[in-house]
């Protein structure tokens, strides 16, 4: 029996914790992650004799802009890889939302988009076309009502679906100014060599451009924890070389 | 930047603005366009606590509180809804 970790991630006051509770009963404790202070739930929950590992990521807006929480959030999606990311958006705030959205997908395209509160937006007289969500994200949209418990199975079939690798979707990639490119196109190679084949070489290489050392100082101490003594002479070289 | 527009800290209660520039680098800019501080986007000027700062916006469905050190740096252009 195969074991699925699955990380929720979102902006806060999504719903997480109550989708996070209804799937794992009574089976959540509460946990802690490497070297942070952030503390954050784990539980189980089985879907068609799949076991996954839920971990309820702390609620931000963004993965960028260096508070306590939302490195803790980038740092796990980045180094403890969760088979699924799972990014719970409200169906009443969509386009707040879907910042979060790209930037998880950017990351990864082991993602499902769950669009909570729809029962909400119906009363709002929102409709949401999901079809075509799911075409230009490029990886499964499912509407719930984590409160009414609506949409669950659908939305664990997609999970399942990624998890296992049955879906095998292009997640959307953004194309940016040609200066932008250009200097991803320059620094990816650098990167890769660093970094290899395990973090997302491209995205990396976009936060290296827009200054973030707090993503530098954590693939720093991450590396340096994971690698052969080889490796890490590498790594010190070009992350020099990056500046 | 285009004549009309103001600081989003001078703008009275009640005021809708589009934004047209944030005058931010770095970190800060970061977490402004992150809030929905993005150029293009309205933004509603909801009240001032009791001391006048920080102010309440409005912005992409959010109540969001800005002090004057940031709003000062955040650009808009009136589009009416200002108190008489
Ligand atoms: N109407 C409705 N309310 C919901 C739904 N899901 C969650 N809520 C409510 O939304 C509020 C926030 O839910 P939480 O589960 O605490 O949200 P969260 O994403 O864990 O929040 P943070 O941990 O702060 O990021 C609670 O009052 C929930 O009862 C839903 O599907 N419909
Ligand atoms: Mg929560």
């Amino acid at each position: 029996m195969s074991h699925y970790t699955v990380a929720f991630a979102g902006n806060p006051n999504t719903g997480k914790s109550t989708l996070f509770n209804l799937l794992t009963g009574l089976r959540q404790h509460t946990g802690n992650w490497a070297g942070k202070t952030v503390t954050t739930a784990e539980g189980e929950f089985t879907h068609n004799q799949h076991v996954y590992r839920a971990v309820d990521l702390p609620g931000t807006y963004s993965l960028y802009s260096n508070s306590a929480d939302e490195e803790a959030a980038r740092d796990y999606i980045i180094f403890e890889q969760p088979v699924v990311t799972l990014v719970v958006l409200d169906a009443t705030s969509l386009e707040r939302n879907l910042n979060l959205a790209l930037q998880v997908l950017e990351i990864t395209g082991r993602a499902v988009v769950c669009i909570n509160l729809i029962d909400e937006a119906k009363k709002l007289g929102i409709s949401i076309n999901l079809k075509a969500i799911a075409r230009q994200l490029g990886v499964p949209v499912v509407a719930i009502s984590a409160r009414n418990q609506t949409g669950i199975g659908e939305l664990l079939d997609q999970l399942e679906r990624v998890a296992t690798g049955a879906f095998a979707g292009k997640p959307l990639k953004i194309t940016y100014s040609d200066e932008i490119e250009q200097g991803i196109a320059e620094l990816l190679p650098l990167v890769e060599q660093t970094v290899g084949s395990r973090y997302p070489a491209r995205w990396i290489a976009l936060r290296l451009m827009d200054g973030d050392s707090s993503l530098l100082s954590s693939l720093k101490t991450h590396m340096g924890r994971s690698t052969s003594p080889a490796h890490k002479e590498v790594a010190g070289h070009g992350v020099t070389a990056c500046h | 930047m285009a004549g009309a527009a103001i600081p989003l800290s001078e703008a009275s209660n009640g005021s809708l603005l589009r934004i047209s520039g944030i005058d931010v680098q770095g970190v800060l800019r970061r977490r402004l366009l992150d809030l929905g501080f993005v150029t293009g986007n309205t933004v509603e000027v909801l009240r001032r606590s009791p001391l006048g700062d920080p102010v309440a916006f409005r912005v992409s469905n959010t109540t969001i509180a800005l002090r004057r050190e940031e709003s000062s740096l955040i650009y808009g252009e009136l589009l009416g809804g200002e108190e008489a």
